[in-house]
């Protein structure tokens, strides 16, 4: 892997917000900077995604008032920040910046967007054939779990085991948009949304955002606290194949391995993983995906408290989308969080003597086509 | 006949022999003269080899469900007065892969691998939309 640390993060802390999707940036950037004892002066390379606002990130550099050498919008949907670091390494390797900011700010919530029941057209040649059917976010992935079930007999109560350990860790994180324990049998009673998946199988809707820097190694000898090693990445894309796609294997097949061998890390040396969890079918096939148990036993692995603090893979200690925040895109939190974890930043919820934690990112739609990016990362 | 309130296709040159076969109530599907393949959705090179010498298969129109999902809530045009209805892929016998509705069937009868077959809904004078129904 190139050699490039993770100097500074921040998530905006708001949940709902009268700021602009421009403001929660410059607030989230202006924090992350001060996190790792860096200025705006310093930033040379910015990343962002399209429509967050505008083209990509010009909009973006104008407001804040950035110049610099090198930019990227690249947007591949909700991972779309995770693979921002692996190229901000990638980068920062070839000496093209030395102090790369990703920001991401959305006002969903505010602007009652549906994120998930809503139409999912893109204005794409593929729309004449797929969005007559009346296509949604969770449709597009409760495809692939009612397959998922059918073919390895996985059960709604074992999906609602990520949505249970999601809600325990929203509990111990006083930014979290819902706080209150949850049940199996709670998330199982829960309105069907569209089937197999329930509305608690669902992440929730919010404001929010946040701002990652990732910094050359003799830029990051100097600064206030310990960097975080970036170990290994890889991103990947699974889509229709023109017909003939097996929807049971993510994109996560192709990073896991790429991501742990650069890392030379193996899955039992993870002390804790950040896994998008746009819905509980999306942890449950990553995990297995990459390789954290065999493809069809996602359904017993995500059961019996594992995925809990405390547990052999604690996941998404802050809850997650499921419960802390998701306002459209979830990547730059995964990040975040997994840095603080690391640092030993995160209080009561905190994964006792954390040295290693892989974050998996999920863009798109399982059900057609998706971008996955994986980063492993290790303490200073 | 009634407003179609549902998204219409959008058809564009490279897709228009496949919409004239829908308003045949032929559903066709893309064969690659130079490698074989069969491919859906159609477009105008093979994903297999990009040759872009294609040809048009007519669909026996039968098949089996791969996947699907009862939708009881929808912010979809057209949708939301139709709760629930259901999304599906259906797997032709030609071997491609199809996103559909399911209709005219209980909900709670489909299954994974239950046979299917095509069925057109003429929504205007130039569209039909294709969807599938138990066979
Ligand atoms: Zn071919």
């Amino acid at each position: 892997m190139p050699d490039a640390l993770i100097a500074g993060v921040h998530e905006f802390p708001e949940r709902k917000t009268a700021k602009s999707v421009l403001e929660i940036q410059a607030l989230s950037a202006r924090a992350a900077l001060a996190d790792a004892g860096l200025s705006p002066q310093d930033v040379d390379g910015y990343f962002t995604v399209a429509g967050n606002p505008g083209v990509g990130p010009l909009a973006t550099v104008d407001y804040l008032n950035l110049t610099p050498r090198y930019v990227d919008g690249t947007t591949i949907g909700g991972s779309s920040f995770v693979a921002h670091v692996n190229h901000a390494a990638a980068a920062i390797a070839e000496g093209r910046c030395r102090v790369a900011l990703i920001t991401y700010g959305s006002t969903s919530r505010s602007s009652g967007i549906a994120v998930g029941t809503r139409e999912r057209i893109a204005g794409e040649y593929v729309d004449q054939f797929e969005g007559l059917y009346g296509i949604s976010t969770v449709g597009l992935y409760a495809l692939v779990a009612g397959r998922h079930m059918h073919v390895y007999g996985t059960t709604s109560a074992q999906l609602a085991e990520v949505a249970v350990a999601c809600r325990r860790h929203a509990g111990l994180n006083p930014l979290a948009l819902y706080r209150e324990p949850i049940t199996v049998e709670d998330v199982l009673k829960s309105p069907m949304i569209s089937s197999p998946l329930h509305l608690l199988d669902c992440c929730v809707i919010t404001d929010g955002g946040g701002a990652v820097v990732v910094v050359h190694p003799d830029v990051a000898r100097d600064l206030r606290k310990p960097p975080v090693r970036i170990l290994g990445s890889a991103e990947a894309v699974a889509h229709a194949q023109a017909g003939h796609r097996d929807y049971l294997t993510t994109a996560a097949a192709q990073t896991g391995p790429r991501a742990l061998a650069e890392a030379s890390v193996s899955h039992d040396e993870i002390d804790m993983a950040m896994i998008y969890d746009s819905f509980t079918i999306t942890v449950l096939m990553t995990l297995e995906d990459l390789g954290f148990c065999k493809k069809g036993e996602g359904g017993a692995f995500v059961s019996g408290g594992r995925l809990g603090l405390g547990g052999e893979l604690p996941i998404n200690t802050d809850g997650g989308g499921l419960s802390s925040n998701h306002p459209g895109m979830r990547g730059i939190f995964l990040v975040v969080e997994a840095v603080k974890q690391l640092r030993g930043e995160c209080g009561e919820r905190q994964v006792k003597d954390c040295r290693t934690a892989l974050v998996h990112g999920t863009g798109g739609t399982l059900g057609t086509r998706h971008s996955g990016a994986t980063l492993v990362l290790g303490r200073a | 006949m009634a407003e179609y309130a549902k998204p219409l296709p959008e058809i564009t040159a490279e897709s228009r022999p496949f919409w004239e076969g829908c308003k045949r109530h032929q559903f066709l599907v893309q064969r690659c003269r130079a490698c074989g393949a069969r491919q859906h959705y159609p477009r105008g090179i093979c994903a297999a080899c990009w040759s872009d010498d294609l040809e048009w298969l007519p669909s026996a129109g039968r098949g089996t469900v791969y996947a699907f999902t009862v939708t009881y809530r929808t912010q979809a045009r057209g949708f939301r007065d139709e709760l629930p209805y259901v999304l599906a892929y259906v797997e032709l016998e030609e071997g491609v892969q199809v996103l559909t509705n399911l209709v005219g069937g209980e909900p709670a009868t489909l299954r994974i691998g239950m046979p299917v077959r095509v069925t057109f809904e003429d929504v205007s004078a130039d569209v039909s939309i294709p969807r599938f129904t138990p066979a």
